[in-house]
């Protein structure tokens, strides 16, 4: 069989370089793409290269950047031109291939296999979109070129900015087995714990030591970590706009200030509902169940799950659902700081459903009439047209609420 | 020499096919000046003024220049003096 070519493209900087590209006066300056305080995301998104050596790092306080770096220039995120240029440089992608497969915003795997008799060996693919996504976007790129997607993102992270990294079957015993090993993707803080523990250190030393000991230590995740060192990784790239099957449908938000009673849980819970509502209905699937993640103030998070009498869209028999288990569960040692809901259990909306004897089939029809009704409204008129009542004074919900593009597990 | 981002009027024409022929451009002091010829075009991003989109090669009064359309901000642009 044909020695694959895998391609994984990483976009500098992400954030941080958008921004720089679209305000040149910020070029060359420690730049970073901070999330508002005010609103308590107040942590840095993204930084610069200049700001890289600071050693600023993602995740950490804007506080504690700033203490490191007296000339930052932190700016505020711009999601929606983040997605655009995503696109953009997903457009440059399909000019050479259509497996694409996205991992976040900014980062894509790309299997070239077939495409290397147009366009010359993997160096020269990776070559040309890192040119053209300088040229046309004015963003810069680090590509891994490998035979499996492991290595070729472990490449993409080897040599930044603006880089190609080639790991072949030949080299690659070489240039990465004496990497920490908490390189390879998969290879977590809990993962890297467990393995120290086994005098584990580099991916040499995961590649060489007895398979089955590491299943008996990590389960299957063991043998999977153990292939990929040994650069046996035969996972696909999915094609390009491929959709997983939806698992569970869920919003949630960090609040401005802490919740400090049940009753503004619930006003936050109602909110979160109806967008879960919402896109229920676009993806015409009922939620046979409901789960909860509160996270209080110490940032310690718990989750809760319940079924549903009846499967339902409702926004409001979603929030009541999710606001019984909150006050069934939660203690109130601490406040809250973060709430999600989730719609789990999904299945399609025209699916018979087994009733049963004690339910009220007739509220959850009338319900289901109110909310079918609010929805037309909204959808004429605006999604503000109509609201509940006690959604009108002033909830903990932040104004700039959007949703992130995270990375989805990697395709098998 | 520093460049600015100049947002500027343009007139075009657009063909049966879609295609767009920028016909002239009004600078933003008002003063408008013929697109003599379409040279080129590609997408590209602005080093000296920051922004990308399809930017077009155009001669006017006998001088090369860039205009870009970008298409996140659905208008033109054009790189000036300062």
């Amino acid at each position: 069989m044909k020695e694959r070519v895998i391609l994984h493209s990483d976009m500098n900087g992400f954030y941080a370089s958008v921004e720089c590209m679209l305000n040149p006066e910020l070029k060359g300056k420690p730049v970073a793409v901070g999330g508002s305080v005010e609103n308590r995301h107040g942590i840095i998104l993204a930084k610069s290269e200049e700001a890289k050596k600071f050693g600023i790092k993602t995740g950490e306080a804007l506080w504690q950047a700033q203490q490191k770096c007296k000339d930052l220039i932190i700016v505020p995120p711009h999601y929606d031109k983040y997605k655009a240029y995503s696109e953009y440089a997903r457009e440059i992608y399909r000019r050479y291939t259509d497996l694409i497969e996205p991992f976040g915003l900014d980062e894509c795997w790309l299997d070239v296999t077939g495409s290397t008799h147009l366009f010359g060996n993997g160096y020269d693919i990776a070559y040309q979109i890192k040119e053209c996504i300088k040229y046309e976007l004015g963003l810069t790129v680090s590509v891994g070129v490998s035979f499996n997607k492991i290595f070729a993102k472990l490449g993409s992270d080897m040599k930044k900015p603006d880089a190609i990294t080639i790991i072949s079957k030949e080299n690659f015993k070489d240039k990465i087995w004496s990497l920490p090993a908490s390189d390879l993707l998969g290879v977590g803080r809990a993962t890297t714990n467990k393995i120290e523990t086994m005098g584990i250190k580099t991916i040499g030393d995961l590649a060489n030591i007895d398979v089955d000991l590491l299943v008996c230590r990590l389960g299957k995740n063991g043998r999977d970590l153990w292939m990929y060192a040994n650069g046996m990784d035969s996972s696909r790239v999915r094609p390009d706009g491929f959709r997983d099957p939806i698992k569970s449908i869920g919003h949630g938000i960090t609040c401005k200030e802490d919740l400090v009673s049940t009753e503004e849980v619930w006003k936050v819970m109602l909110e979160l509902s109806q967008n879960v509502s919402k896109r229920l209905k676009e993806e015409k699937l009922n939620a046979c169940g409901v789960q909860i993640s509160v996270r209080d103030n110490q940032l310690i998070s718990r989750q809760f799950q319940c079924g549903m009498p009846i499967a339902t869209q409702s926004a409001m028999e979603l929030a009541h659902a999710g606001i019984e288990l909150f006050t069934t569960n939660y203690n109130w040692k601490y406040d809250v700081r973060s709430l999600t809901i989730r719609a789990i259990n999904l299945q399609p909306d025209d699916e018979p459903v087994q009733l049963d004897l004690f339910s009220n089939v007739t509220k959850h029809e009338k319900q289901e009439t109110i909310d079918n009704t609010v929805m037309a409204i909204r959808k004429r008129f605006g999604d503000k047209a109509i609201i509940n009542a006690t959604l009108l004074n002033e909830t903990k919900i932040p104004k700039d609420d959007h949703e992130s593009v995270l990375p989805a597990p990697m395709f098998k | 020499m520093a460049k600015r981002k100049v947002y500027v009027k343009v007139l075009i024409m657009q063909d049966e096919n879609g295609e767009i022929q920028p016909l002239q451009i009004v600078w933003d002091d008002g003063k408008s000046y013929e697109v003599d010829k379409v040279i080129y075009k590609c997408r590209a991003s602005s080093t000296k003024v920051g922004g990308t989109g399809i930017r077009y090669t155009v001669r006017i009064s006998g001088k090369e220049t860039f205009l870009y359309f970008s298409e996140d901000e659905n208008r033109w642009f054009m790189e000036g003096k300062c």
